[in-house]
């Protein structure tokens, strides 16, 4: 969606944007480093803490998109039949089917296992339990091709959906909402951060011509959106 | 624990693979080196090309052929430590051939002769200029290794990079990068080249011995 919104911000505003594509874990890092003027990322708990320490000055809601648990059509552990989260995540466990984790401190890592916490279960060092410390895509692939489950956002499934032999089986719990945050990178902690640019870009963003953006990104190739703009929303109405 | 899992991994992956591209490598240079037939110019172009192989176009092309969709999918090789020794041997093998040939011709080209001329068998005479370029060979193995040994590309596709099963010295240095974990990701640096060193250190000892003789 960045390759949408960046030329549009760039053409509005006249900032160049360096994009660097990273997970969660490493975009913080670099925040806290003061290597990016500005992040937007997808991991709140984490965020809050960044924040806690002084190394943002400005966080504010940008959308959500959603995560779908996904598997093997033959789906051994009969995830499709299960009522809650908690009963999915105790049904893989129970038998011991295939879990392909990301395993990369990633903000879709760190979902998974809240989801593992809530169900009351301990995944890690069981050898059906495979941690491939990899992106979305390979570990969709990896899921794949070993016939495991495998928690992924919706927007990374769809663009591999044709690739890989996995359906959705669990979708639509609040729990499963990613929301994502911009944030500003504190100049006072780094003198060479770009303020103005950083906070044009949050601005941008949260704008309803970049709100815009956002809600009709994917429509045209998926035939679904894959994010929903939430500036106008408060953390606590989307659960967080 | 797991960092000594994973170097010993690393280690077994490519020792194997750079055994294996050995036995391919050094009688395939010796065969370009001393053959003399129509075509040796285009094969050792190819050879010399391979020994430039970027390991990620290795890793795609092996990952090709060992999905489930592919021709070896029946195998059920892909992520697994297999997987990447098969990747690794391609990568390596060229490096071994390549320089396994360029050793050999850079002997005095009489010698051949002389020893054929001596009464000495096609074997013997192998064996003989396999012992005088017996420390360019070394070096060959030693670029072997340590093209396979530092390589991410094919090692992150066909293995996957699965914790306890497929992660090596390598992927997991990307691992704790994209994680932000910088400081280990320089420790595990260390460490790969510490071990690279201590064997290369061993193969030179072991070299230059060989030249005091």
């Amino acid at each position: 969606m960045l390759d949408v919104l960046l030329p549009a911000f760039t053409e509005k505003t006249g900032y160049n944007v360096q994009l660097v594509a990273v997970g969660s874990g490493q975009a913080l890092k670099l925040g806290e480093q003061g290597n990016a003027d500005v992040i937007l990322l997808h991991s709140p708990t984490a965020e809050k803490e960044f924040m806690a320490n002084g190394f943002g000055i400005d966080r504010r809601l940008v959308m959500h998109n959603d995560f779908v648990i996904v598997g093997p059509p033959s789906d051994p552990a009969s995830l499709r039949s299960q009522p809650t989260l908690d009963s999915v995540f105790k049904a893989i466990f129970s038998s011991a089917s295939t879990f392909v984790s990301r395993g990369d401190d990633s903000g879709t890592h760190v979902k998974e296992l809240a989801l593992w916490k809530n169900a009351g279960l301990n995944p890690a060092g069981e050898d059906w339990y495979l941690e491939t410390g990899q992106g979305q895509g390979a570990t969709l692939s990896i899921a794949s091709e070993k016939e495991g489950y495998a928690i992924t956002d919706r927007g990374t499934f769809l663009a591999y959906k044709s690739n890989v032999d996995l359906e959705i089986l669990v979708e639509g719990d609040p729990f499963l909402l990613n929301v994502y945050h911009v944030i500003t990178v504190n100049p006072e902690k780094w003198s060479n951060v770009n303020l103005e640019g950083a906070r044009a870009f949050a601005d941008f963003v949260t704008s309803p011509e970049g709100q815009q953006i956002i809600a009709e990104f994917g429509v045209d190739r998926y035939g679904e959106p894959l994010f929903f703009p939430d500036a106008d929303k408060t953390d606590e109405e989307l659960g967080l | 624990m797991e960092i000594f899992k994973i170097t010993i991994l690393s280690l077994q992956v490519s020792t194997i693979a750079t055994l294996i591209s050995l036995f391919i490598g050094l009688p395939f240079g010796t065969w370009l080196a001393l053959g003399n037939f129509r075509g040796r110019s285009f094969i050792l172009s190819i050879i010399n090309t391979g020994m430039a192989l970027p390991p990620v176009v290795v890793g795609l092309v092996v990952a090709i052929m060992l999905w489930r969709s592919g021709p070896l999918g029946s195998l059920r090789l892909i992520y697994t430590p297999i997987a990447i020794i098969i990747a690794q041997t391609i990568i390596a093998a060229p490096v071994v051939t390549g320089l396994t040939a360029a050793a050999l011709e850079a002997l005095d080209p009489r010698l051949q002769q002389q020893l054929l001329g001596l009464g000495a068998s096609r074997g013997q005479m192998v064996w003989y200029l396999w012992r005088e370029a017996r420390l360019p060979l070394l070096a060959a193995l030693m670029a072997g290794f340590g093209s396979v040994i530092s390589e991410i590309g094919a090692s992150m596709m066909v293995g996957g990079n699965i914790k306890g099963q497929t992660r090596v010295l390598t992927t997991a240095i990307v691992l704790e990068t994209s994680k932000g974990e910088f400081g280990n990701a320089l420790a595990l640096s260390a460490l790969l080249l510490i071990l690279t060193y201590l064997i290369n250190l061993s193969l030179t000892l072991i070299q230059q011995r060989g030249q005091r003789k």
